[in-house]
């Protein structure tokens, strides 16, 4: 018989409906295990979607605490949060929403000597970026090519914002695309520049959109392909992206062997 | 019509739409290609709707039956649409 409650039914009809979910594809959703790294902007929507999909543990990673200033667009806090501890708060989010998550915390930043343990600590099977500094994407990167897990890259910038998912041995990596860091100050962070609080809801939850296909088994992941949108104009565009054989990190002659703590200036290192 | 014995059965009289369909769907999930399902359904929107979404995911619905209290009786064999 089928693990579904009389509730779970109802709670997921809307899902189990659907040709390409049906029960089966359900069970498939609330036994996966999705870490969320960074509740702003993007893991916030992700985190809250994947949550109400039924998304059976979600992991949240974030050192920081909440701000008023991140109330505009990060949408798992409330007025009532600032000054809590970002992990606790989306936690509250999530349990208040949906009974059946297991919600892990990690109130910590992921650095090269605990990003690897965070990612095998529930075995997670897919990794959503949602940090806003080039030292953590670079890091969630390679930790998912040596750890061989799917993720979800994305960024956002004033009105602008893209995604692309990394599959291992199906499509380009992050390091694949963009090689390595910007010189410092040459891009600026949310908080130089500003970002309309929509954005994050956006491509975060096109990044939630991009697990629950991978769970599911179904559909076209953007591997092989970063999304970007700009919200002036209302223009999407799929950019083709090759896989670089030449790689440092993922192709055939790997040159980078261990995970790097890249710098960053300090009142950069927060969270989008 | 020659009836045979249902495979599985299973009683939606007790729910709205759309969890009339999500029952049967799972309850047919569980069976394989070609065996029956049995479903007792009630009047109005269970049974316009029922039969129509489960020939839409490529299930042969064999037979339609009208019971004495109003209610109706389908038996339905699982197709193979992915």
């Amino acid at each position: 018989m089928s693990s579904l409650t009389n509730e779970q039914l109802e709670r997921y009809s809307r899902h189990i409906i659907l040709q390409q979910v049906g029960g089966k594809g359900q069970e498939k959703i609330l036994g996966s295990k999705v870490l969320v790294i960074g509740t702003g902007g993007l893991g916030a929507p992700a985190a809250m979607y994947l949550a109400a999909a039924g998304v059976g543990t979600i992991g949240l990673v974030d050192f920081d605490v909440v701000d008023l200033s991140n109330l505009q667009r990060q949408i798992i806090h409330q007025t009532a949060d600032v000054g809590k501890p970002k992990v606790d708060s989306g936690r509250e989010t999530i349990e208040a929403m949906n009974p059946d998550v297991d919600v892990h915390t990690y109130h910590e930043m992921v650095t090269s000597a605990n990003i690897r343990d965070i990612i095998r600590d529930q075995d997670y099977d897919f990794i959503i970026d949602g940090t806003d500094n080039f030292p953590a994407k670079f890091l969630i990167n390679d930790a998912c090519v040596f750890e061989k897990k799917p993720f979800v890259h994305a960024g956002i910038l004033r009105f602008s914002g893209q995604l692309m998912t990394y599959v291992p041995g199906k499509g380009p990596c992050y390091r694949c695309v963009f090689k390595t860091m910007p010189p410092k100050d040459a891009v600026p962070t949310c908080r130089q520049a500003g970002v309309l609080g929509v954005m994050g809801g956006v491509i975060g939850t096109l990044q939630a959109t991009e697990a629950l296909k991978y769970i599911l088994g179904v559909g076209e992941l953007l591997t092989g392909y970063l999304l970007t949108y700009d919200a002036l104009t209302m223009k999407f565009r799929k950019v083709k992206i090759p896989r670089d054989p030449h790689c440092a990190i993922c192709g055939e002659h790997p040159t980078i062997t261990e995970l790097i703590d890249y710098e960053q200036p300090a009142c950069d290192l927060r969270k989008a | 019509m020659s009836r045979k014995q249902a495979d599985a059965a299973i009683d939606i009289t007790d729910v709205v739409c759309p969890i009339t369909f999500v029952k049967v769907k799972v309850a047919l999930e569980e069976l394989e290609d070609g065996q029956t399902l049995a479903v007792h359904l009630n009047d109005g929107e269970p049974i316009q709707n029922v039969p129509r979404s489960l020939k839409d995911e490529g299930h042969k619905v064999l037979s339609v039956d009208k019971n004495e209290d109003g209610t109706f009786s389908l038996l339905v064999e699982k197709g193979g649409l992915a």
